[in-house]
């Protein structure tokens, strides 16, 4: 779970990291407001979307006086902004966040991550701050310092010390970028985080050392735990089938293809989309609906798959082995009962008494294009499609 | 002979009395694997499916001599009980719970260093199908009918794509020797390379099959173990090559993130190592049967 840059600051500043002073606001008066409250003669107006890359954009404003930060924030609200991340649809902006603007000395990267080669938290730093961690590592990957963290005690003063000294922070400013580092470590660690990335972390002309921007992530698996957290979620930043289908216990992510699938079992799904694109098609969506197929889950699939536009045949591949096939297949006529689908339909049973299953679907009387292996449900899906656009 | 579990290996299950432990135990049993016992704090000294349940995994192994266990055990609850199948002497525990978080697992790995080598428990899972040694001993949730028993070695993530290819296998008339299902997770008890590692020690397996996915080094690193220590042929699909970058592909480990991590790179970077691709999973089965009439 990915939260906002406000939200994030707000966490690292609970943990001792020093945060330019600032403030949510939702409306142009509200920001003026704002900026008046925090004081100074500069501010930074910053859309609060789930995204990196919005200076870029142009989500991010400098402002010199109140009235310019009430345009700004005028001119962001309400809009989508599109970045390199977002995809071509963009993110909503419902809330920008007034900042300080720092005078700012030197710019760094710190960053924690889980590192599955060793299964263990690491964080990266750089001298090259305000570039991402893939610039950084293609075009100075001399400047990037990793240290390995054993997870059982903890990160240690010394290896924050080492980070720093290695950064050249100028030895007043040692102790407090090593209690930066051991701050963000607290938080990736107590808080379950997954990714923790403060970009740029600056050194200020008057010798603060500073948060300017940062991202958090979270461990989904972990949220039952961590009801702060949780709380932090913002929908709005999700695109909504899969806010739909991770509230039905369905696993979607939306493609730009136009065959829909509905498949049991994550790696089954990826391989029948690969198995499409073999095939001369392009999938739509990935959508693992579990290793249960449940009727009740195989009908939610069917309305999330056949909500989206661009799907014009959908193709179920269910492995059923314990849940055997004939069961699986009762839980299809059932959904197609209470959902009607007006595009070809290729269905595909595997396991468990695949027979009976096929047997119940075709005695239903259910219009659908029967397949027995994953390549023949493949080549009749794209041949459907096919048959559709020469219409 | 096969890896892990065999028709002696002595089961038993922690989550017994549970409604998915109780429905997979019986599963096992009825597939005729060795099951002695169960675990569920708090219902010790009552009988379970005609079998005794422990209030400590300690008691269980102590009364009955188990060596294995499998987890049904929620997720919040999973790591405290890995750890103490660990503590118990265990020697192969199979956490099938899917969403643990992952600090947990890192914890579990770390604790399990406390263990001189000869008596660390191997963890297999977790988010995973299990273990079956087809014909002698199931510890998982697969449907076992489908694994003929044969020379070919299988390690996975996926449970129903590791289904698929054990069935196209049995209608070419392929067997297997053991098939472990590793799981979808991002940090897990057991790599790719551990179980390569052990198929190549066994007598019973020729080949072995590697289904991988977007995601994480352990392919990549798996294929370079193979390429430097193993003498017996692998070959392996990688799912994903259509999925975006930057999206979890429901496995909480599916999800690419650095180079190496999408299924093209995947593939590559095996290819150099001298893994056999099947280039799109309806070929698991031709490609595996081309590899095995190759053979001397």
């Amino acid at each position: 779970m990915d939260i906002h840059e406000y939200q994030a600051k707000k966490i690292l500043s609970d943990f001792g990291i020093g945060i330019p002073r600032g403030g949510i606001a939702y409306s142009p008066e509200n920001a003026e407001y704002k900026a008046k409250e925090i004081g100074g003669s500069r501010w930074v107006v910053k859309a609060q979307v789930h995204s990196g890359a919005r200076g870029k954009a142009g989500g991010i404003i400098v402002c010199n006086d109140a009235l310019e930060v009430a345009r700004a924030a005028d001119k962001l609200l309400g809009k989508k902004l599109i970045t390199n991340q977002t995809g071509p649809s963009g993110k909503i902006i419902n809330r920008v966040y007034i900042e300080e603007a720092s005078d700012i000395e030197r710019e760094l990267y710190l960053g924690l991550v889980f590192d599955r080669g060793s299964e263990c938290i690491m964080v990266v730093a750089s001298t090259e701050g305000g570039m991402s961690v893939e610039e950084i590592s293609n075009k100075k990957p001399e400047t990037i310092i990793r240290s390995k963290i054993e997870a059982a005690v903890g990160i240690q003063e010394f290896q924050a010390r080492e980070i720093a000294f290695n950064l050249g922070i100028e030895t007043g400013l040692i102790s407090r970028t090593a209690e930066v580092i051991e701050g963000c470590y607290r938080a990736f660690s107590e808080l379950d985080a997954t990714m923790v990335e403060v970009n740029p972390l600056v050194i200020t002309k008057d010798k603060h050392v500073l948060a300017l921007d940062c991202k958090m992530s979270f461990d989904n698996n972990a949220l039952f735990r961590r009801n702060d957290v949780a709380e932090l979620r913002d929908k709005s930043q999700e695109n909504p089938s899969e806010v739909y289908a991770s509230d039905r216990g369905l696993n979607y992510v939306g493609l730009e293809g136009n065959i829909g699938n509905i498949i049991n079992g994550a790696g089954l799904a990826m391989a029948s989309m690969d198995m499409i694109k073999s095939a001369g098609g392009e999938p739509a969506n990935f959508l693992d609906i579990g290793g249960g197929a449940t009727p009740e889950k195989i009908v939610k699939a069917f309305k999330l798959v056949s909500s989206d536009e661009k799907v014009k045949v959908i193709l179920v591949n269910i492995f059923a082995g314990i849940n055997r096939c004939d069961w699986v297949a009762e839980g299809i006529v059932q959904a197609l009962q209470t959902i009607k689908i007006d595009m070809p339909l290729v269905i595909r049973l595997a396991g468990t008494n695949v027979e009976k299953g096929n047997k119940i679907l075709k005695e239903s009387g259910i219009d659908f294009i029967e397949a027995h292996s994953l390549k023949e449900a493949a080549t009749k899906a794209v041949e459907a499609l096919k048959k559709i656009e020469v219409k | 002979m096969s890896i892990l579990i065999d028709e002696h290996t002595k089961i038993i299950v922690q989550g017994f009395t549970g409604k998915i432990g109780s429905f997979h135990a019986q599963e096992m049993i009825d597939y005729g694997s060795n099951v002695v016992g169960g675990v569920t704090p708090g219902k010790g000294g009552s009988t379970h499916l005609g079998l005794p349940v422990f209030n400590t995994v300690k008691d269980a192994v102590k009364q009955t001599d188990a060596e294995a266990s499998i987890l049904f055990v929620p997720p919040s609850y999973a790591a405290d009980s890995a750890m103490e199948a660990a503590d118990a002497g265990i020697k192969v525990c199979v956490a099938i719970t899917d969403g643990i978080p992952s600090h947990d697992m890192i914890k579990v790995k770390r604790y399990m260093r406390r263990y001189a080598k000869s008596e660390k428990m191997t963890m297999i899972g977790p988010n995973c199908a299990g273990i079956i040694s087809p014909g002698k001993s199931m510890l998982g949730i697969m449907p076992g009918h489908i694994y003929k028993k044969g020379n070919v070695g299988i390690v996975g993530r996926s449970g129903t794509l590791g289904y698929e290819a054990a069935s196209q296998m049995k209608e070419l008339d392929i067997g297997v020797s053991t098939s472990v299902g590793i799981g979808g997770d991002p940090i897990n008890g057991s790599s790719f390379r551990d179980v390569l590692a052990r198929f190549e020690e066994d007598p019973d397996t020729d080949i072995i099959l590697m289904i991988g996915e977007i995601g994480g080094p352990q392919e990549v690193d798996a294929g370079k173990f193979a390429k430097e220590n193993m003498k017996k042929p692998v070959v392996a699909y990688i799912a994903g090559l259509t999925a975006p970058k930057g999206r979890v592909m429901g496995h909480a480990g599916a999800i690419v993130s650095a180079y190496g991590e999408s299924a093209v790179e995947k593939v590559e970077l095996l290819k150099e190592s001298g893994v056999t691709i099947s280039n799109n999973p309806s070929v698991i089965g031709d490609t595996i049967k081309s590899v095995l009439e190759g053979q001397p």
